[in-house]
């Protein structure tokens, strides 16, 4: 595209289909005790 | 939804119900504003809209464009989740992390602390070996089929119950085996204990390490001196600096993770502190505090707050060009293999999955409602009794926060922190509005920077 760049190839609702497991990091057990930030933690899948 | 923004040079459109980020000229970015509460919009509606600003030829061509980005899901999306996701937290209640307060106690004085300075309104404790070993065990036989259990050992500060996390960690490996689970221990710790011997064990057996550090001397020893007054700094900081290159040697996660309040607003300078002391793994969180407390972060400081993110994301763009980049715990976004949207938009798991075990062995939430007895779930030996405080937390999710309704930030921080809307409204499904503010700005950044790498 001329002017338009993407920058991502998952879609949320791919992670939908697929998702759910429950075997990713808690939030709170990361680096914030003090925030909930969940976008940055990674999918157990593609660990 | 869509969401767009500029910023640093950079024209950003985020579709938010796919997650799509797009990088845009400043002709899509104009067209897309005009059609996102109406994306029917016919092109001859558009080329009217903008006659004399960009040519119908230069229209067409976005149009063409934006109308691929649609029919591939990428733009003007919809929430389709909600019902799956209402679906999934209806699900049998699991246990996978802990929060062990294996001290409830610290040898330092933090001014900020939620804790009390480890006390928790309650007495000074160090958990028992065998408290912990029935904590380990609740929450083994709690967790279903989940294989991943999480176990940090937090406090106070739990290097002044060394001992326990050493032959709790030895007990957890022998449940590995006999349950098909695996335990990823983590420390957070203040350093003031921490020596060669602890360093190794923490290398061998810890998946993260999280060491307290607020940034400059000065800033830091303010903030958190001993309980005679003299600051930490210079005692802990080479400490921090050796094990942090131990674990990057072994290729093993830690944080440094701070605090930042009213009176260190120029916070940019403590996080390029940090990457300047040698450390690449870096946390710095706005302080949260009663709204009276002097250093207690105020509306009026949001403005100076989001420049020092601005600042702080630039400068990182430079480093990672010049080879000297450092991760910064508030802007890393996966966009390719991030978290699924049940994990986005489901809460945090306070309450239901993860809990917090006081050195006695009771049971609440998590470590911010450790103490308020109006939040005892019960304990390790005979189980939750507050069932009805599970469902609450359980119900606890992004659709049930109106303010997240409208909000483009809420598949990064699912819904906020119970715990904070609890402290500012009295109940745990609102939000805390400072805190939303801040998260949205840092969303922003991160999204920046991704697009300035991208380059």
């Amino acid at each position: 595209m001329k002017h338009i760049k993407t920058l991502n190839t998952r879609s949320l609702q791919e992670s939908m289909k697929k998702g759910g497991c429950g075997e990713c990091q808690t939030s709170c057990q990361s680096a914030c005790k003090t925030s909930c930030t969940v976008g940055n933690q990674t999918c157990e899948k593609s660990r | 939804m869509v969401h767009q923004y500029r910023n640093n040079g950079y024209n950003i459109v985020l579709d938010v119900d796919s997650g799509s980020v797009h990088v845009v000229d400043d002709l899509v970015y104009d067209v897309i504003g005009f059609l996102k509460d109406d994306p029917s919009k016919t092109c001859e509606e558009v080329m009217a809209r903008f006659a004399g600003q960009y040519t119908r030829a230069e229209v067409s061509e976005a149009m063409e464009e934006i109308r691929t980005l649609e029919q591939n899901h990428q733009l003007f999306s919809r929430d389709i989740y909600r019902d799956a996701v209402l679906d999934f937290r209806n699900h049998p209640t699991v246990v996978k992390a802990f929060c062990l307060h294996v001290a409830h106690d610290c040898n330092l004085a933090c001014r900020y602390c939620f804790a009390q300075e480890g006390e928790y309104n309650g007495e000074r404790a160090l958990m028992s070996y065998e408290t912990g070993k029935a904590a380990l065990d609740y929450l083994v036989s709690h967790s279903g089929n989940r294989r991943n259990l999480e176990v940090d050992f937090f406090g106070g500060e739990p290097l002044m119950n060394f001992e326990v996390v050493r032959k709790l960690t030895a007990y957890g490996r022998e449940l590995e085996k006999t349950h098909d689970k695996h335990f990823r221990f983590t420390l957070t710790t203040n350093g003031v204990l921490l020596d060669d011997e602890i360093m190794d064990f923490c290398n061998r057996e810890m998946d993260n390490v999280v060491l307290s550090l607020d940034g400059r001397k000065e800033i830091h020893d303010r903030m958190r001196p001993s309980r005679n007054g003299k600051g930490s700094y210079d005692l802990i900081v080479p400490k921090f600096q050796k094990f942090a290159k131990q674990r990057k040697e072994l290729g093993k996660q830690y944080y440094v993770r701070g605090t930042f309040t009213h009176f260190n607003l120029d916070f940019a300078s403590d996080v390029l502190h940090f990457a300047d002391l040698g450390f690449d793994q870096i946390s710095i969180e706005p302080v949260v505090a009663p709204a009276d407390a002097p250093y207690a972060i105020r509306p009026e400081d949001l403005g100076i707050i989001k420049e020092q993110y601005d600042l702080l994301a630039q400068e990182m763009i430079r480093r990672e060009k010049e080879g000297r980049g450092f991760t910064f715990f508030h802007f890393m976004i996966d966009l390719t293999g991030g978290p699924c949207v049940y994990k986005r938009l489901s809460g945090c798991g306070s309450g239901t999955e993860y809990l917090a075990v006081t050195p006695w062995g009771d049971l609440y939430p998590c470590h911010q409602f450790v103490g308020n007895e109006e939040f005892l779930l019960g304990n390790v030996t005979q189980g939750v009794k507050r069932t009805d405080l599970v469902s609450t937390f359980k119900s606890c999710n992004v659709y049930a926060r109106s303010e997240c309704r409208d909000c483009f930030a809420r598949y990064y921080c699912s819904g906020g922190c119970a715990a904070n809307s609890w402290n500012f409204h009295g109940r745990i499904d609102s939000v805390y509005e400072i805190g939303c503010e801040l998260e949205r700005k840092r969303v922003e950044s991160a999204l920046m920077i991704k697009a300035a790498l991208a380059d």
